[in-house]
């Protein structure tokens, strides 16, 4: 995993709500066996009409927009587990994806595959519509340590909570394989302990 | 102190709890499929991890199958190639596989269930959103990304922060004709699609008290839907006697210990939840969706809220539908049952049930799709086959099939299918699909009709 420490760039402001995980890979994409390859195919059917032609009105088809910051409207993610998506998102060159509300699911994907999912105020996330829909070339900055995304022109800013262990993760490109395997031998004495029977927890017997 | 359901179950599933982060939580069951499990194999085998556990992973074929000919060799490249891995990587690791064909094959939702797999207290996860159907169970059952497949495989265990605590009530009595799916997408339509975010849901009161453990199954397989990780019913004796029996479920004297400790898993008096509702059965009618997501559901007899925002005027362009406008009489040309939302014997019989007797209108293309091979069998047993068939519904081979159409089973675009699945978002049935979220008795009485029918009133 890479790591994330500090992220200054422009940003692409997808201005919908409840983008649930079908719309950013469907579903027909995920015969895939390994990990590459879903970011031609993210957004697909906003992006692309039957004809394979790019459908000018979506936002990653105009030029005006680039940038490795996706906005998105309110809970972002909903949907299928697919970690699929969060693949898509990464690959297609985001490193991090600001909303309101994330799905709890995709937020977890996202956060094991060091994409950070930003979450901010109502308030604030209609701020940074607007100031990329003012000027696309806008900069926004979103530094992990300290917690804070900022509206570079004006300053604005805000905090965002990070679960600590997930931060710690980030920045240190520490996934938590490497955590639970260093904790086996704790798994087994738990494991133990629940009297070799699954299920049945010590107290209750 | 006062416990819920939910925390009895967690907290004696945690090894360790980090400060200040997440709990290390023991996973009981570890359910795989083809489609969420190939990465999580490649990368053990690049950083030469071991499955930590094998024997407590069960593995099906299920999203990305045919639904016709599971004799033959799957004709998809990509769909072949993508089981065959599944049978390799389980082959490799010793992980029980019931592949295509096998007599326990099936929906994972349906067949772990079915198959005495599944059982109160544990915790179980799967790379599928829909886990949350076996909560059903009293069981903490949710989805998870592919890199916490790995995790599992790796440790049989997950770090996760414990979720807080929701429980919604249903008290009094269902009118004539509204089945569970009808209850839970009336609580989505009410409470939202991300009312659940962050939540883990307890189900209680008569109604789901009162429900077969398919309708519980249905109710907890659409927590999702509102946000929630998972849902919960506490296990009583129709949970213990649906279990009792079955091929996996302990038997004899361990079967009477478990059943001991399994009555103790229910919420104490007095304990604590974060948020709660109620609602009254009373209230609740058959619901179909209008929307592009689970939570724009009306009654079957209502119409579309005026009062919209942008993201609603989206899904009605989607919809082609008008804010105002009614449903019913809708002309419908495909209509499908199956999914892990409902796809149980249960569904079969009250779709054939309104079926028996009946032709389908000449408009409709109807497709039912067993959950499992076991399920096939007893639709077999019981004579639905021959129901559906006079009636002039295609009846399948068992897998998720139209739900998220990843096999050949789509909706054609610009079509509307009233569907007992769990999703109505664009394109879920295929490009271009227009899903109408129902029950399946609803489903049934618009492939009869060709339009959105009001079932109840033959009821009376």
């Amino acid at each position: 995993m890479e790591k994330f420490i500090k992220l200054i760039d422009t940003a692409i402001p997808l201005d919908a709500e409840n983008v649930d995980t079908d719309q950013i890979i469907p579903a027909r994409f995920l015969k895939a066996t390994d990990k590459s390859g879903f970011g031609e195919n993210l957004f697909r059917d906003w992006r692309f009409d039957k004809n394979g032609e790019p459908i000018e009105d979506f936002v990653l088809n105009q030029n005006k927009y680039s940038g490795s910051i996706l906005i998105a409207g309110n809970n972002f993610g909903c949907g299928s587990s697919r970690e699929h998506a969060a693949w898509a998102i990464k690959a297609y060159g985001f490193k991090a994806v600001v909303s309101s509300y994330f799905a709890d699911i995709f937020k977890g994907n996202a956060l094991n595959n060091g994409l950070l999912p930003v979450q901010v105020s109502p308030d604030f996330l209609h701020r940074l519509f607007t100031s990329v829909e003012k000027d696309p070339k806008e900069k926004f900055s979103i530094d992990l340590e300290q917690q804070k995304i900022t509206i570079k022109s004006s300053g604005d800013s805000e905090h965002f909570d990070i679960d600590p262990y997930k931060k710690t993760c980030l920045i240190n490109a520490y996934d938590d394989i490497d955590f639970l395997t260093s904790k086996l031998a704790e798994i087994k004495k738990f494991e133990e302990k629940r009297s070799g029977k699954e299920s049945i927890p010590q107290e209750t017997l | 102190m006062k416990k819920t359901l939910f925390d009895k179950i967690w907290d004696s599933h945690v090894v360790e709890s980090i400060p200040d982060g997440p709990d290390i939580l023991y996973i009981d069951k570890h359910l795989i499929h083809e489609v969420t499990s190939p990465q999580a194999f490649n990368e053990l085998k690049e950083r030469n991890i071991p499955v930590f556990r094998p024997e407590q992973i069960v593995a099906t074929a299920d999203h990305n199958t045919p639904t016709q000919d599971q004799h033959l060799p799957v004709k998809d490249l990509l769909s072949r190639k993508q089981l065959k891995e599944l049978s390799q990587n389980c082959e490799e690791n010793n992980i029980t596989l019931y592949g295509l064909g096998h007599p326990y094959n099936g929906i994972v939702h349906v067949m772990a269930p079915e198959l005495g797999i599944t059982q109160p207290g544990m915790t179980i996860v799967c790379g599928d959103s829909h886990t949350s159907t076996h909560g059903a169970f009293g069981t903490i059952a949710f989805g998870i990304g592919t890199s916490q497949v790995t995790q599992v495989f790796a440790s049989q265990c997950l770090l996760v922060e414990k979720p807080k605590k929701l429980r919604v009530n249903v008290n009094g009595k269902l009118k004539k004709g509204v089945l569970p799916k009808d209850v839970i997408l009336y609580i989505i339509s009410k409470l939202g699609t991300n009312s659940g975010t962050g939540y883990f849901c307890e189900y209680a009161g008569n109604v789901f008290e009162e429900m077969s453990m398919e309708g519980r199954m249905t109710v907890c397989n659409m927590s999702i839907e509102m946000g929630a990780r998972g849902g919960l019913i506490a296990p009583d004796q129709t949970t213990i006697d649906y279990v009792e029996g079955r091929e996996f479920a302990p038997k004899g004297e361990e079967f009477e210990k478990m059943k001991a400790y399994w009555e103790t898993l229910k919420t104490d008096e007095g304990a604590e939840f974060d948020q709660e509702y109620s609602f009254e059965a009373e209230d609740i009618e058959p619901m179909i969706t209008y929307g592009t997501n689970p939570g724009m559901g009306i009654k079957l007899t209502g119409s579309i809220p005026i009062e919209g925002d942008k993201s609603d005027a989206k899904a009605l362009s989607y919809m082609n539908f008008k804010p105002g406008e009614t449903l019913l009489e809708k002309p419908i040309n495909y209509i499908f049952i199956g999914s892990c939302t409902n796809s149980r014997i249960e569904d079969f019989r009250v779709a054939a049930s309104y079926i028996k007797g009946k032709r389908k209108a000449d408009n409709v293309n109807a497709l039912i799709v067993p959950g499992s091979q076991q399920v096939a069998t007893q639709i077999r047993e019981e004579g639905l086959d021959k129901v559906f068939e006079e009636a002039g519904f295609t009846l399948r081979q068992p897998g998720c099939s139209a739900c998220l159409a990843m096999n050949d089973d789509k909706i054609p675009e610009g079509e509307y299918c009233v569907s007992t699945s769990n999703r109505n978002f664009e394109g879920r049935q295929g490009p271009g699909s227009r899903t109408i979220l129902a029950s399946p008795l609803t489903a049934a009485a618009t492939a009869i009709s060709g339009k959105i029918s009001d079932h109840t009133l033959t009821l009376n």
